[in-house]
């Protein structure tokens, strides 16, 4: 489903990253290094994540291998939606 | 005593032992030494000496602790900034305190780029993560040729060890100067409570720039304990894992932090019995959070404590006082004094409410060349030149003259543990097209202690959603500055002089 990564890239965009900060983040860059995404960030993707695609993000799920870049957010919630 | 002589003390005793833990890296005593011994061999070549300012702009990480080791022996003085800083407050603090030399790494570059185009002082930049020499861009020394390296022989305990930056209200960072002989004095205070140990396994997850993180590197390294340097404060979990893993003894928490780790679930799971000794600062505990640390961890000795980047510490809570008095933070910590005075600075007696002021060889040189705002909080004392550090923070005493806080005396926000002046925010939202003006205010939240607020009108025929405001804030502030709500009005209350009226704003 690539355009959903596409979704996910804009929504990063949309709502963390402005002006000289607009940096073309890779798809397996880590948000975290790059100061994109904070703890509350963070909290506010998974808001995100559990409004818009109706999944549960348990805390142990909380973890930077399923939120910490674009890849793994996408494969994350690939694997939300196929269980 | 200098601050780096315990460090390097420790790494002649215990070259083999583990210093840092951080990821997947492990660096031993010796290794670090060498490390160190490179950077400053790269800085004396590059002309930093006794008294000259070296930024560290820096994540929690190996080189933090190698930089701070490194200016120190140089004589010069390190100034830790935030990794989340942005660039206009970067160059300010370069350009403001002439710093001869930023330390920092690869990942940072956009901030640091930007704010070294505006900062000509900076005659050198290491960056960690990248190799080579590009003009006054330098790649960070691999260890191994400096041999001991050079240091200065002249440095004495009443030389600047560290400028500390802290949030002032007029909006600009106040540079809190510190000596070796405060720095020092505030270590041997706290060690005399809390009595670490070289057997101790630190696990730092907050971050070094700041005054209760950096005097955990500090402290760990001169002690010759193992410290844990824990990045993932995102990912609870995360942490959690890290203090299993590692078998961690001591963790220096915040409130918002230890909110977090105790809202995992299943986190009686885990193995924490390693645990015995646990401290709160910043802002109070809720109670709520406190019984459940105490049903979580019974093995562990529970601080609560009251300090500011000032003085680094001024009081603790024992304890085994803890069920007796759980919301006060003590009576002030060894080696110093600390009482309540009125408006017209007269000592109160136990029972009273005034404004917390303290003394002893801690407390800070005064506010890198910002004259006005050292004489409001550095006021003469009873002993002929001394000078008596005015918190501005209000407590109340009891009878036996145990201290509890009451409310800050300036419009200062405590949001996750951090302090954020609301004009600075104020000025960064003003800069968004389509802002007439606006008013940012502190509010209750459980999360995060006070939430940043901001109430924003927008000029006529503009259009502007929360989330621009917020995004825009973003990008010119440390994050925990953004405002958290935007909300439009129609107009703002003003008083009779024609400021904007702030109390009734929630």
């Amino acid at each position: 489903m690539p355009e959903t990564k596409a979704t996910l890239r804009q929504y990063i965009r949309d709502n963390f990253i402005l002006g000289s900060q607009a940096m073309n983040f890779a798809d397996g860059d880590s948000f975290m290094e790059l100061h994109i995404l904070d703890s509350t960030g963070f909290l506010e993707l998974v808001s995100h994540l559990e409004e818009t695609y109706g999944i549960t993000v348990k805390d142990e799920e909380m973890v930077p291998e399923n939120l910490d870049s674009l890849d793994a957010l996408h494969a994350f919630l690939m694997r939300k939606r196929a269980a | 005593m200098l601050l780096h002589e315990a460090f390097e003390a420790t790494c002649e005793r215990l070259p083999g032992k583990t210093a840092i833990i951080c990821g997947r890296e492990r660096v031993s005593y010796g290794e670090l030494a060498a490390r160190v011994a490179a950077l400053a061999a790269l800085l004396h070549e590059r002309g930093v000496e006794r008294g000259d300012r070296v930024a560290l702009f820096l994540e929690s990480s190996v080189e933090f602790a190698v930089a701070v080791h490194a200016v120190l022996r140089l004589g010069a003085v390190f100034m830790p900034v935030s990794a989340l800083t942005k660039a206009d407050k970067l160059a300010y603090i370069l350009v403001d305190t002439r710093c001869k030399a930023l330390l920092t790494q690869a990942h940072l570059r956009p901030v640091w780029d930007d704010a070294l185009q505006r900062s000509p002082c900076v005659s050198s930049c290491v960056v960690a993560g990248e190799s080579g020499q590009d003009g006054r861009l330098l790649g960070w020394p691999a260890p191994g040729s400096a041999g001991a390296g050079p240091r200065c022989r002249e440095l004495i305990d009443q030389d600047l060890a560290a400028i500390i930056h802290t949030s002032g209200t007029t909006g600009l960072p106040k540079g809190a100067m510190l000596s070796h002989l405060n720095m020092c004095s505030a270590w041997n205070s706290v060690q005399a409570y809390l009595g670490l140990r070289e057997d101790d396994v630190i696990g730092l997850a907050l971050p070094p720039a700041f005054s209760y993180g950096l005097y955990h590197v500090l402290m760990a390294l001169g002690l010759g304990a193992t410290l844990v340097l824990e990045r993932s404060v995102a990912f609870p979990i995360k942490v959690v894992e890290s203090l299993v893993r590692e078998r961690v003894t001591v963790f220096p928490g915040v409130p918002t932090l230890y909110a977090a780790l105790l809202e995992l679930s299943g986190i009686e799971g885990h193995d924490l019995s390693a645990l015995r000794i646990v401290t709160n600062a910043a802002a109070a505990l809720p109670d709520v959070h406190l019984q459940r640390l105490r049903e979580l961890l019974p093995q562990a000795q529970l601080f609560s404590m009251y300090g500011m980047t000032e003085c680094k510490r001024i009081s603790y809570l024992p304890p085994e006082q803890l069920d007796l008095r759980p919301t006060s933070v003590g009576r002030g910590m060894p080696n110093q004094e600390c009482w309540l005075v009125d408006e017209a600075g007269q000592r109160l007696p136990n029972g009273s409410t005034g404004e917390l002021v303290v003394r002893g060889s801690h407390v800070m040189r005064g506010y890198w060349e910002k004259p006005a705002e050292t004489a409001q909080r550095l006021k003469p004392g009873a002993v002929p030149g001394e000078r008596i550090l005015h918190t501005g923070d209000t407590f109340r005493t009891d009878a036996e003259g145990w201290l509890y806080f009451v409310a800050r005396s300036d419009d200062i926000i405590k949001t996750r543990g951090e302090k954020v002046a609301p004009r600075e925010v104020e000025n960064a939202i003003q800069a968004l097209s389509g802002v007439l003006e606006c008013a940012v205010v502190g509010v209750p939240d459980e999360r995060l202690g006070q939430a940043v607020k901001a109430f924003v009108k927008v000029k006529p025929g503009a259009v502007l959603a929360e989330r621009d405001v917020i995004r825009h804030c973003l990008a010119r502030l440390e994050s925990y500055m953004a405002p958290k709500s935007v909300v439009f009005v129609e107009h703002l209350p003003r008083t009779d002089s024609g400021k904007i009226r702030k109390t009734g704003l929630q």
